[in-house]
């Protein structure tokens, strides 16, 4: 079916597309009243010409006030976010990465909880080449995250890359260990350039962004890894997010292989979201 | 409370219709699109949404709701009652074998809580006094075998593994051989998670299905999930014809909407509730209970 004007049922009509792409209602509208007001402004007339414009639009709105910092050497990665997410995973592509471009990289078995997060740390690690700080199940994360820094430091490496354990973020006692873990990163290791990343099912609904808002108060978050994109999942969220609490997105993961990770690229993702 | 937007959203604009007297037909369009959004932003698929306000809009625009002296609690009856009619209202149990083995089978997308929710329904079905074995059938996450060794362990249950070397399908068959020799009378099997569009994988799936003939396949499924709910569980459905659903980390602030997308489109019931990451951490599903906190009332 191919529009003839450009009417409420057009709108109506993306309105569909942005919401079942987990954009969540009040982005979506958001995203509406903009792109009706670059139509006038455009003079847009011809309804083909209008999905293009909307695309336009929200890539605008994933791509404005985003500030662009240079990487610098050495360097620590905090990786947090919500049970089963793809945090350890990406942990080992982006370890990865790193390795083939050069660097010296160290990482930080911080999920003493979960049931082998160690053990599937380590096989990462393997794979991708790269030394490991490990201490055994049950031991104090934040005793982890300390003594890899120390060896981060004295092997001289160029980037640590901290596991943590997924943990929900409406639960208080363990969003205060990850703001624990967060100063320990932060007072030991001065000098290092410092960055957390949110890791984010795009499968997730609207809970994402309640996900991202208490994540912040923890420590600031630097960018998304938005994970599984693989699938048929758009992981509109993250426009929301973006719209909501300027987090721009760093990564995405498509699956689970090692070289199965994307910098983040606004005008494909948003193209996927019309496929 | 956690979805204290969504209930207030929705008692706001029922508030603007209680004491209002008889209703308009604007007021209910006005009330449906309240319904709409509230459901939306629960993560309930749009179109099911849609299904939903239409029919919940007949029948609010039916004469008895027009004439009541109290027409906007009736709305807010008429909505809670169609969603929990949606959503069901009883418990449904697993299916088990009076006497020999039950195979209990587990599948879903990655991360999901598949172990962890293996070693849930053994934890759960040894206190009804069943011998449970947990078998090992993902050989492609890294450390997903002695994932479920440590499950297992933690909570004293045997765990059947033959490496990462051997097809699942083979590994599903000798489990139950094992459990047979070893007297455990419920064999629970942990499989690879996998995206429903992985043909490869979807298809080891059905193999391991018509191998051992499971008698409950649960598709387990993460309760943020948003409105991809409905593609990922109408896929499994057509595929393995699963007996039920379970739903993971509901201690979450999620309001949950995927649960009515699920049960909509595809019938099949929801009958677990993970509810925190350790082993006895499980609930039973209550439809009726899902349906007050997607409405958040
Ligand atoms: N298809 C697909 N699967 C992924 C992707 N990233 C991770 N996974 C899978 O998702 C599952 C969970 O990944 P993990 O890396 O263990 O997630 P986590 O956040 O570390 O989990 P916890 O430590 O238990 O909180 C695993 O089965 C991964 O293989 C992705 O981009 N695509
Ligand atoms: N808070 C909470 N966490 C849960 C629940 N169920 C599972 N988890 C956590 O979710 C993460 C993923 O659980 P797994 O059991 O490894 O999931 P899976 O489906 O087997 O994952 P794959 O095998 O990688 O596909 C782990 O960190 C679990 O501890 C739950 O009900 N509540
Ligand atoms: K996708
Ligand atoms: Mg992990
Ligand atoms: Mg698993």
């Amino acid at each position: 079916k191919i529009a003839v004007t450009i009417d409420d049922d057009l709108y109506e009509e993306l309105e569909e597309i942005l919401v079942m792409a987990d954009i969540g209602f009040d982005t979506t509208v958001d995203i509406i009243d903009r792109l009706k007001k670059k139509i006038k402004e455009e003079k847009v007339n011809e309804p083909s010409e209008v999905k293009p414009c909307l695309r336009r639009v929200i890539i605008e709105m994933l791509e404005e006030d985003t500030v662009e910092i240079e990487e610098e050497f050495p360097k620590v990665l905090l990786i947090i976010g919500i049970n089963g997410a793809g945090k350890t995973t990406s942990i080992g592509k982006i370890a990865s990465r790193y390795k083939e471009s050069g660097k010296k990289v160290l990482l930080a078995a911080g999920d003493t909880f979960r049931a082998a997060a160690i053990d599937q740390l380590e096989v990462w690690a393997n794979r991708a080449e790269v030394d490991l700080v490990k201490h055994k199940e049950g031991a104090d994360p934040g005793a982890v995250i300390f003594d890899a820094i120390s060896a981060g430091k004295s092997r001289g490496s160029d980037i640590l890359i901290c596991d943590t354990a997924g943990r929900l973020h409406n639960k208080k006692n363990l969003m205060k260990e990850l703001a624990k873990i967060n100063k320990i990163v932060e007072s030991e290791f001065i000098g290092a350039q410092k960055e957390t990343y949110l890791v984010l099912d795009a499968t997730t609904g609207q809970n994402a962004v309640s996900q991202a808002k208490e994540f912040m108060e923890t420590s600031k978050i630097d960018g998304i890894i938005l994970t599984k994109l693989d699938g048929t999942a758009k992981g509109g969220i993250v426009i929301s997010i973006k719209n909501t609490l300027n987090i721009p997105v760093k990564y995405i993961g498509v699956g689970e292989g090692i070289e199965d990770l994307q910098e983040f690229d606004a005008s494909e993702f948003v193209n996927a979201l019309f496929d | 409370m956690a979805f204290e937007g969504l209930a207030s959203k929705l008692q706001e604009a029922m508030k603007k219709l209680k004491g209002k007297g008889k209703l308009t037909e604007k007021d209910i369009k006005m009330a449906m699109r309240e319904v709409k959004l509230a459901l939306l932003e629960a993560d309930v698929n749009f179109k099911v949404v849609k299904n939903f306000v239409k029919t919940v809009g007949e029948k609010c625009t039916g004469s008895e709701v027009m004439e009541s002296l109290t027409p906007g609690q009736q709305v807010v009856k008429i909505v809670n009652d169609e969603l929990s009619s949606l959503m069901g209202d009883e418990s449904k149990e697993i299916n088990l074998k009076a006497n020999g083995i039950s195979v209990i089978m587990l599948v879903g997308l990655q991360g999901a809580g598949k172990t962890t929710m293996g070693g849930k329904l053994a934890t759960h079905l040894r206190k009804n006094n069943k011998r449970p074995l947990l078998v090992a059938c993902d050989i492609y996450r890294p450390a997903a075998i002695k994932q479920l060794q440590v499950v297992g362990k933690s909570i004293d249950v045997p765990v059947f593994s033959m490496g990462d070397k051997v097809n699942p399908v083979d590994i599903a068959k000798a489990g139950i051989e094992h459990a047979k020799a070893n007297d455990n009378n419920v064999v629970i099997i942990d499989t690879a998670g996998r995206l429903h569009i992985d043909e490869e994988l979807m298809q080891e799936l059905k193999d391991v299905k018509e191998c051992v003939e499971p008698d409950e396949i649960l598709l387990v499924v993460d309760s943020m999930t948003g409105q991809d709910a409905v593609n990922v569980a109408t896929t499994f459905d057509e595929l393995l014809n699963i007996d039920g659903v379970v739903l993971t980390k509901l201690d979450g602030d999620t309001r949950g909407g995927a649960a009515l997308s699920i049960k909509a489109m595809t019938g099949k019931p929801i009958k677990f509730a993970g509810i925190g990451e350790k082993l006895n951490d499980l609930e039973v599903f209550h439809p009726d209970r899902m349906a007050s906190r997607i409405l958040g009332m």
